[in-house]
């Protein structure tokens, strides 16, 4: 526990920073009160409004670490809110509408997988199909209007309380967990871990590695499919043009502030979790700080920036030798220098 | 036996044929000089913006700022134009250094911090975007005469069709394009750097000045994109050409070459945006498609080329496998 601890401390501390950030700009960021049986805060609020950049980077980070990436996730949720709004119009239910899109989002990714693994693409072109054919797809699903509908048990996913803590807060923390404990209380992390490495080798050491690669994009889409359902039942109708929209960049983003190499290998799903939040407390700690909203980006990306600076390679073996040097008694470094 | 890194280019030109085919038999009309004028003015800043993505994937890497840069360029014209009694020449110069910076800063963060393209330009593109944002929110039009001038300059051809100014800009800049590629010490190393890293810097390229080079040719591609978009639409808005990096990269897979880079042509991308734009065009004459079709067959066309690109390199390393044994 503590070990994991001490390896999430760079997000920790960088989380704590912007959290003291905003907290310096809007002094009233962390105030939690009950009203009506549920909490209310901008705490609260950012861990609702994490949700679906949180269940995306889940997904992603396991893409990731087989060397992978997915750029169709945003499109996958346009596709599987469009599914969930067609399935409560067609009187299909809660029930029917829920399976169907999570179903649309498995086969999403059982495509993607497909064309990763068997036919051999690359993962960032073999996404960027469904990427922009997706788009396509859903608005072919909402026939190119928004689809609207009243339900109240599916609108529940977007903006109800469980126990008093908004449901989206909960679906992200609660599947964050369970991928978690998933890797890393069976080999499943390991193998993956592996293939991301070398895949050839992790395939000569008796890894179904093409089976493996499909399940982890499906895993995916599954979660695509989730925030898709979040973001369709928040605003009680499906948009094929703009729901999810660049939301694989932030997803992208959050997993690669939280530490996790593009080139695949070791990875944490905690820091990736943590990641998008830092970047939904970026977004609304701007907001609440009271900058105008033009801002957002141009601060937004100074952040990330830094971040990304601070967390490079390069920087982090000048870090390395830096310690290094101070390590070593300082006389012998100063001769060495001074020699030539 | 023919060589087989020409044959995803031959798969291209026939593929637009057939398309151009396709088009004429469906409607004859559309094989008008009027088709052909807008087709190219249409898609000109598409077709600036490609070939400056073709030279950064044949390298290997990736630039999604160029969208935002784009807006961002719209944006800088109008206001400067605004604000301000510079000549438009002037205007559309200094944007070009800048965006040329712009391109070059993300290049030098590529090389010297060792990051992945993708997430180094990943954040350029928000900072375009919201330098866009800084300098107004709203759309801003432009009414400057020497402007004016630029967007109605056209050359008349042959049956009435309009080849305006920004189309043969496209033009230009695909033979530019071509030259830089195919036949400088720059393309080559541009293709060495494709190739793979480690190899190119045996052989001695200087990969840092490389990379820097790439990235400011994007930016600068992109400056020039954004000021056709701002000829052709009047206006600047920071919220347009969203995705446009996108549509880019994939213009540049139908037209052939590879992600993984080292392997394409620019005139390939050209194909590649003319094709895009002939699905745009046949979807318009049809009139009863809707205009989400245009996405799905350009997935498809993704799909099917990347999957002929598979097919023909296992073709040529079966047959490479062949000639050794």
């Amino acid at each position: 526990m503590q070990r994991s601890l001490a390896a999430l401390a760079p997000q920790l501390i960088t989380l704590a920073a912007v959290v003291v950030l905003v907290w310096v700009f809007f002094p009233g960021f962390l105030d939690i009160r009950l009203v009506d049986g549920r909490l209310v805060g901008p705490v609260i609020d950012i861990l609702k409004r994490g949700a679906p950049v949180a269940l995306l980077a889940t997904g992603m980070t396991l893409v990731i670490a087989t060397r992978g990436i997915d750029l169709s996730v945003g499109t996958v949720m346009a596709i599987c809110g469009a599914v969930a709004a067609w399935a409560i119009d067609g009187g299909l239910g809660l029930g029917g509408a829920v399976a169907l899109a999570i179903a649309a989002g498995l086969v999403a990714g059982l495509w993607n997988g497909t064309l990763v693994a068997i036919v051999g693409i690359q993962p960032i072109v073999a996404t960027l199909i469904l990427m922009t054919a997706g788009r396509g797809i859903a608005q072919l699903i909402t026939e190119g209007r928004i689809l609207t509908f009243t339900h109240d048990g599916f609108s529940w996913f977007g903006s109800g309380t469980f126990l008093t803590v908004p449901v989206p807060a909960v679906i992200w923390v609660v599947t964050g967990i369970t991928v978690a404990l998933l890797m890393r209380r069976t080999a499943l992390g390991l193998l993956i871990e592996s293939i991301g490495i070398n895949r050839r080798a992790s395939a000569l050491a008796g890894i179904n590695a093409t089976v493996l690669l499909i399940a982890v994009y499906m895993a995916s889409g599954l979660c695509a499919a989730l925030a898709g359902i979040i973001t369709a039942a928040d605003i009680r109708g499906a948009d094929a043009n703009n729901a999810g929209l660049w939301l694989e960049l932030d997803a992208i983003l959050a997993v690669v502030i939280g530490g996790n190499s593009l080139l695949g290998g070791r990875f944490s799903v905690a820091a990736s979790l943590i990641g998008a939040m830092i970047i939904q407390t970026i977004d609304t700690g701007i907001l609440l700080a009271g900058f105008p909203s033009e801002y957002n980006l141009v601060i937004k990306a100074a952040l990330v920036l830094v971040i990304l600076v601070l967390q490079s390679p390069r920087m982090a073996a000048e870090w390395r030798t830096w310690r290094a040097a101070r390590a070593e008694p300082k006389p012998t470094g100063r001769v060495q220098e001074d020699a030539p | 036996m023919t060589n087989p890194r020409l044959l995803p280019l031959y798969a291209t030109i026939a593929i637009f044929l057939v398309a151009c085919v396709i088009c004429y038999v469906q409607f004859p009309y559309m094989a008008s000089t009027r088709v052909l004028g807008n087709l190219l003015t249409d898609n000109a800043y598409l077709g600036i913006v490609a070939v400056g993505m073709t030279i950064v994937i044949l390298s290997g890497g990736i630039d999604l700022s160029v969208g935002s840069v784009i807006a961002f360029s719209g944006v800088f014209i109008a206001v400067v134009l605004r604000e301000t009694n510079l000549h438009p020449l002037l205007v559309f110069a200094l944007l070009l250094i800048v965006t040329t910076a712009f391109g070059a800063a993300m290049g030098g963060l590529i090389h010297v911090l060792a990051m992945p393209a993708f997430i180094v330009t990943l954040a350029g593109m928000f900072l375009a975007r919201g330098a866009a944002y800084m300098l107004t929110i709203d759309s801003v039009p432009i009414d400057d005469p020497f402007f004016t001038m630029l967007q109605k300059a056209y050359y008349l051809m042959p049956g009435k069709g309009r080849l305006t100014l920004i189309g043969v800009l496209m033009l230009i800049t695909v033979a530019v394009g071509m030259v830089i590629a195919h036949r400088t010490r720059f393309g080559a190393s541009v293709y060495a750097l494709g190739g793979g890293e480690q190899t190119a810097k045996l052989m001695g390229v200087k990969v840092g000045q490389t990379t820097v080079g790439i990235y400011a040719f994007s930016g600068f591609m992109a400056g020039l994109s954004g000021s056709v978009f701002a000829i052709y639409t009047g206006a600047g808005y920071p919220l347009a050409t969203v995705g446009t990096e996108l549509t880019a990269i994939a213009a540049v897979v139908i037209g052939g070459a590879i992600l993984t880079g080292g392997a394409g042509y620019v005139f390939g991308t050209l194909l590649g945006v003319l094709t895009m734009g002939l699905i745009q065009t046949y979807i318009v004459f049809d009139g009863s498609l809707s205009s989400w079709w245009t996405k799905i067959v350009i997935g498809g066309l993704l799909l099917m080329f990347i999957v002929l690109q598979k097919g023909l390199l296992r073709l040529t390393a079966l047959r490479l496998s062949g000639g050794t044994a």
